[in-house]
């Protein structure tokens, strides 16, 4: 690396350096997203230790088949972004547009079953709001967990609109060429939000669809 | 570059990994083990997570400034959650006053008294 990469900026001494700052970057800012994340959860916490009968109760109401397909699918792009990486890391553009289309198109089937999911809670009145019906004794505290169930899981996906719109722009980048073995911290940093949206479903899926099963 | 190459069959040993524990953590949900059964759900998420940070991350080949980094992110969230539960869980609650219109009789009725 002894001459200057084009996508190296004048303030670092090399790549090396600015890869590192890259990902100290990245880290920083899902410090942020774990606390902002931390917050709902923290709040269901509050609320499932009030109400562990009705949360159990409504918990039954979302499909865990569909939940449980939606685990592996993100699980699934997770590998698939990181096969990526390290198609960018070996410099490998085929491989690397191949897995982050891959990564897309899991992300995209995630978002699908996620609407899917929303569809029938319209359809059973299980949205918070005036139509909200619920067959139970817990019918207001019912309506606190899916609240919560779609304030975490909308912001959940809105995180994955977000990281598929910037896989688009890093599929056309990889397109004209613009990365390499040497310069690929775009790739990486997009790895590490990805990974982190994948953590935080980790936790959604027992924290609502698991509670209360036996 | 700063850290090696993982190699893709240590990246399906961690997917694979990660759906066994995800059909563990169902399998578990269907038995009955009381209060533990949420301890053993946030056990294996918890897991699942280190197993994507060390190697999906990358956080295992990174630097020690990476590790503090990742780590500080998460004993933040340990304090907001103590200090938060620890207020829930210890305050003399008042019983709810009457006229909450949209509650039903069992209003809080899953709340020990305190």
């Amino acid at each position: 690396m002894s001459e200057s990469h084009r996508a190296l900026a004048h303030q670092f001494d090399d790549l090396e350096q600015q890869a590192e700052a890259a990902t100290l970057g990245i880290w920083a800012f899902l410090i942020t997203e774990i606390l902002f994340f931390g917050g709902l959860f923290t709040g269901y916490a509050v609320y499932r230790t009030n109400y562990p009968q009705a949360f159990a109760e409504a918990s039954h109401h979302l499909d865990i088949l569909l939940g449980g397909i939606n685990t592996v699918v993100l699980i699934g792009s997770s590998f698939t972004m990181a096969l990526a990486v390290h198609a960018a890391q070996s410099g490998k553009r085929r491989a690397l547009i191949a897995f982050l289309l891959a990564t897309m198109l899991l992300g995209a089937i995630f978002l699908g079953i996620k609407v899917v999911e929303y569809s029938h809670k319209f359809v059973d009145h299980l949205v918070p709001g005036r139509t909200f019906t619920f067959p139970g004794a817990y019918a207001p505290q019912a309506q606190l967990f899916f609240s919560f169930y779609f304030a975490m899981t909308g912001m959940h996906a809105v995180h994955m609109i977000i990281g598929l719109a910037i896989l688009s722009v890093l599929v056309g980048r990889a397109w004209r060429n613009r990365f390499s073995a040497i310069y690929f911290a775009p790739v990486e940093v997009t790895g590490l939000y990805w990974h982190f949206v994948d953590i935080v479903w980790i936790f959604l899926f027992p924290l609502l669809y698991l509670i209360g099963r036996h | 570059m700063s850290h090696p190459t993982v190699s893709p069959k240590l990246y399906f040993l961690v997917f694979a990994t990660l759906l066994i524990l995800t059909g563990v953590t169902v399998s578990v949900a269907y038995i009955d083990l009381g209060p533990l059964n949420t301890v053993v759900a946030l056990t294996i998420a918890g897991c699942k997570t280190l197993l994507v940070i060390l190697y999906f991350m990358h956080v295992r080949y990174s630097s020690r400034l990476t590790w503090v980094f990742a780590g500080v992110g998460f004993l933040w969230l340990a304090i907001l959650m103590a200090f938060t539960m620890s207020d829930m869980r210890t305050r003399s609650w008042q019983p709810a006053p009457s006229g909450w219109t949209t509650a039903s009789a069992s209003w809080r009725a899953d709340v020990p008294e305190p």
